[in-house]
């Protein structure tokens, strides 16, 4: 069970203080699909690296399975079961997909299996394996082998900041389907940072977040019905996230 | 063969043992042990220190090793190395120095080679520079290249120096007649006090003569690369001069990618980037349940394989 305890994100900007992430209280159940939407700039990505430890709260705490991970560094929540997809993927020369697979695993992995976490997000095995992580891969591409990484592991709490961000509808049919398939077993939790309606139906738990603060929480049945009338008043909430 | 000169010649040439095929092994300034093979013929020079090795027209799927080491302190060890590759032969030459030195003498190992790579041959050349031992004395290596490619051969060069070599200077040259092709790839890893340079002129002679130049490097604490390949098109030809370099500490960088053209119809591109370890790239890793230092390690590792 994750839990933030009156979480809030203060940054100094030109001597004035932005309040990102203000006072958020959010519970995620073992075992559940957490989906966590809201508008664009409304502190969301920064609600994810405040989980995984790339960022630390100005005040409030983390606890994950009752331990209090407030100040522990990115490596030791990894340690923990914690694991982080970026919403734009870091490009590394020289290193293979395969090779980054297997140090997502933390051994060498057979080709079987890479094949299998690449099959799962949409790409071509094969073709992919002994290709390097640089910027010869396409934005598209480099998110979903991103997503792949996240699969090679086991995790006790999987986040994955706007997963469908750059990825054609062809290969979302699929990545929804390996979505789909993760809230059934792999890993224990997953929170998900998504603007697509067919990411947030295969949620659990819904959480919007807007200006920094938690507009509204609950199971998909309560939450769900609810945007999707916003929608359809205020088309301007949907987009992609800068 | 003690143990520093096996752990040498594994570091500088994936020895375990003596190599099958065409060898040649020098030992602090003298040849230790040869083999010559029917197609591969290693004679030792007359007016000078050093060997030609000449390799038969037409010789297949054959390689050669020829290690340098050095163990002892205060050895200053000059050495020509010629090779005739006769046309059509397909070989792979290994050749690097290991220098142990754990006196207070520096110790020093010029190697000049020069590459003569008859027509449609082609040879993939792999050298490996290490150094070890706890001495004061400096460990220095000043190769020197001269590469002269006939009609469509293919010359493949790797060039490693990964640690323990106090001081470098490179000096490369190549011809390449029509439709020759060289890749060449240096990978460099500087740390301490070390410093490395490598002056690179690759010129492109014939019609459809092409190359590909790569300089992979990690400055560590205050070492100090310069690097300055130059592409000099002559021809209807293309190259790409690549030089990428990872920065730390109080390191220094300079990479001075030059590219000439005397020919309308040469195609000639280079890129240069120095730059520090991408903060994203640490946390990506760190996220693995690396820490810091096994994260910044991984993506040395990768970036200089």
């Amino acid at each position: 069970m994750l839990k933030l305890e009156n979480v809030s994100f203060k940054v100094d900007v030109d001597g004035r203080n932005l309040e990102i992430i203000d006072n958020v209280n959010i519970e995620v159940p073992d075992g559940a699909f957490t989906v966590i939407t809201g508008p664009n700039g409304g502190g969301k990505s920064t609600l994810a690296r405040l989980i995984m430890g790339i960022e630390k709260p100005t005040s409030g705490r983390i606890l994950y399975n009752d331990i209090d991970i407030t100040n522990l560094s990115v490596t030791e929540r990894a340690k923990l079961g914690i694991g982080y997809a970026f919403q734009q993927p870091p490009r590394f020369k020289g290193l293979t997909v395969r090779r980054l697979l297997s140090l997502a695993a933390g051994s060498e992995l057979p080709v079987d299996e890479c094949c299998g976490y690449l099959t799962s997000v949409g790409l071509c095995s094969k073709d992919y394996l002994n290709r390097e992580m640089d910027n010869s891969l396409s934005g598209g591409e480099a998110k979903r082998i991103e997503i792949a990484t996240l699969m090679a592991r086991k995790l006790g709490l999987a986040i994955f900041d706007e997963p469908e961000a750059g990825i054609d509808l062809w290969s979302f049919s699929m990545l929804v389907e390996s979505f789909k398939a993760m809230s059934k077993g792999s890993h224990n939790s997953v929170i998900i940072i998504s603007h697509q309606e067919r990411i947030m139906q295969l949620a659990d738990e819904m959480v919007i977040i807007a200006d920094g603060k938690v507009r509204d929480k609950g199971p998909k049945e309560r939450i769900f019905p609810q945007l999707m009338g916003e929608f359809s008043e205020n088309c301007g909430f949907r987009g992609k996230e800068d | 063969m003690d143990k520093i000169d096996s752990n040498l010649l594994e570091s500088i040439a994936d020895l375990h043992e003596i190599p099958a095929g065409a060898y040649n092994i020098r030992k602090n300034g003298e040849g230790f042990s040869r083999r010559s093979t029917a197609n591969i013929e290693i004679v030792t020079k007359t007016d000078k220190p050093g060997i030609d090795i000449i390799v038969a027209p037409g010789t297949k799927n054959e390689s050669i090793h020829i290690p340098v080491i050095i163990t002892e302190a205060g050895i200053n060890d000059l050495v020509y190395n010629d090779f005739y590759i006769g046309d059509d032969a397909d070989v792979v030459i290994v050749a690097g120095c290991g220098i142990h030195n754990s006196g207070d003498e520096k110790s020093q190992h010029d190697g000049i080679h020069s590459f003569h790579i008859g027509k449609n041959a082609r040879i993939k050349y792999v050298e490996k520079h290490y150094g070890e031992g706890d001495g004061k004395g400096e460990r220095i290596l000043n190769p020197v290249t001269y590469v002269e490619q006939d009609e469509n051969s293919v010359c493949e060069m790797e060039m490693v120096q990964i640690k323990g070599v106090d001081s470098t200077v490179r000096d490369t040259k190549a011809h390449l007649a029509a439709g020759a092709r060289l890749i060449m790839t240096e990978r460099l890893l500087t740390h301490g006090n070390q410093y490395a340079r490598s002056d690179m002129e690759v010129y492109l002679d014939g019609e459809n003569a092409s190359s590909q130049i790569i300089s992979r490097s990690v400055a560590k604490d205050n070492s100090k690369q310069i690097f300055h390949p130059n592409a000099i098109g002559n021809a209807k030809c293309r190259a790409h001069v690549t030089c990428d370099s990872i920065i730390m500490d109080d390191a220094t960088v300079s990479s001075i990618p030059a590219i000439t053209a005397n020919s309308a119809d040469a195609q000639i591109v280079h890129e240069a980037a120095i730059g520090r370890i991408n903060n994203d790239q640490l946390i990506k890793l760190m996220t693995f349940g690396m820490n810091e230092e096994e994260a910044e390690e991984v993506i040395i590792q990768g970036f200089l394989k």
